[in-house]
């Protein structure tokens, strides 16, 4: 059931993404991978199945490696939970490339749609904030996410982190590969870094 | 001569720097930690170093995520941390088979050789298990004259053969962790 004023998911992706010229994408366990590959297959996906809490890690590393590239973490509140002490680590390391952003629906739906904790208690804007990233904001309309999908392109002003409000209602699966190997190869090969 | 030729205080400086030496020259860029004692003289050249970049964590399976990364984005890394992290780790390591990605962590262990504290030995004890159960390959080093050729192979056949693989530092080789009032 929709409720009024929540962002659609596979809009609020496919606008960040619209325009993402050399930016690599990484998409949390669950809808985020799903949501990622609905934008559009890019030798620049990469796409989780699994490895939860891992997503901003994962984009960290990335970042770290190609400080000149635009490097965003899509993942969900449940994703997010999991990993929130890499947050603290993001906020130590103060990446200017990266960006985070934590698609909100405040339930675990690939699971059955139990409740998260930010249906009730938790802000990860406030806990991104506290942990040292100092550009943390909630986004709540499309015109705001058009805007920020220019801004993250910056790679000198990061790390950003934004918290996305958007509906729960469970959307059709878009199903990226699979392959880890394949994924990891080809973005490497996309960087122009060859196989062993 | 006292028989134990292997007695941390004659020899404790040089094996981290035969560590740090190695990892210099496979072009190591990225060092994820959770800090250990042990591994205390290793953090601070990682720290000064230019080249590399020292990442301190909250929990020791960030580690293993960040060398995911770190090789997608065509750098390599090496996780250090104690025993007790490595129970930590057990299902991002799943990262290893399934990027085959080269992953090399060196454990600096707990849990054994004198330990005085209880609460270690458990995750001591099945450090080694832990690992190969998880299809990491362990090597051991317990004497500072070995560190070196054990961290090389180590490092060879992570980086070369992208096979993931475990270095554990005994505590006969750091020294039994003393407590005192």
């Amino acid at each position: 059931m929709s409720k009024a004023n929540l962002l659609d998911r596979r809009a609020v992706v496919g606008s960040l993404l619209a325009d993402r010229k050399n930016a690599i994408a990484v998409g949390g366990l669950g809808a985020s991978t799903y949501d990622i590959a609905a934008a559009g297959d890019h030798d620049r996906n990469f796409y989780l199945w699994g490895a939860m809490g891992g997503a901003v890690m994962i984009g960290l590393g990335i970042a770290l490696a190609q400080p000149e590239l635009p490097v965003v973490v899509i993942t969900g509140d449940g994703e997010m939970l999991m990993g929130m002490g890499s947050l603290a680590t993001v906020g130590l390391q103060k990446p200017g490339n990266l960006t985070i952003v934590v698609l909100d629906n405040e339930v675990y739906g690939e699971t059955g749609g139990q409740a998260s904790h930010t249906a009730a208690t938790v802000d990860l804007v406030g806990v991104a904030s506290s942990c040292g990233i100092a550009d943390a904001r909630p986004l709540s309309t499309m015109a705001e996410i058009e805007a920020f999908a220019q801004a993250m392109q910056d790679v000198r002003s990061g790390p950003r982190f934004v918290s996305v409000k958007i509906d729960s209602a469970n959307l059709e699966r878009v199903l990226s590969s699979r392959d880890g190997q394949y994924t990891v190869t080809r973005i490497r090969g996309a960087l122009g870094f060859g196989p062993i | 001569m006292h028989a134990r030729t292997d007695a941390p205080s004659e020899t404790a400086s040089s094996w981290p720097e035969d560590i740090f030496s190695i990892l210099q020259r496979f072009e190591v860029r990225q060092v994820p930690y959770v800090p250990d004692a042990g591994h205390s003289q290793l953090i601070e050249r990682v720290l000064g170093a230019s080249s590399m970049r020292a990442v301190p964590l909250t929990t020791e399976e960030e580690g293993v995520a960040l060398l995911a990364g770190a090789w997608a984005g065509g750098q390599r890394g090496v996780l250090l941390m104690q025993s007790s992290g490595v129970g930590n780790c057990v299902n991002m390591l799943s990262l290893t088979q399934i990027f085959r990605f080269p992953f090399l962590t060196l454990v600096t262990m707990r849990g054994e050789w004198g330990e005085f504290n209880p609460w270690q030995v458990p995750m001591g004890s099945s450090t080694q298990a832990v690992f190969e159960l998880s299809g990491i390959k362990v090597l051991r080093a317990s004497h500072p004259g070995e560190v070196r050729e054990v961290v090389e192979a180590a490092a060879g056949q992570a980086y070369n053969a992208c096979t993931p693989t475990a270095v554990l530092l005994s505590q006969r080789l750091i020294g039994a962790k003393v407590f005192t009032k």
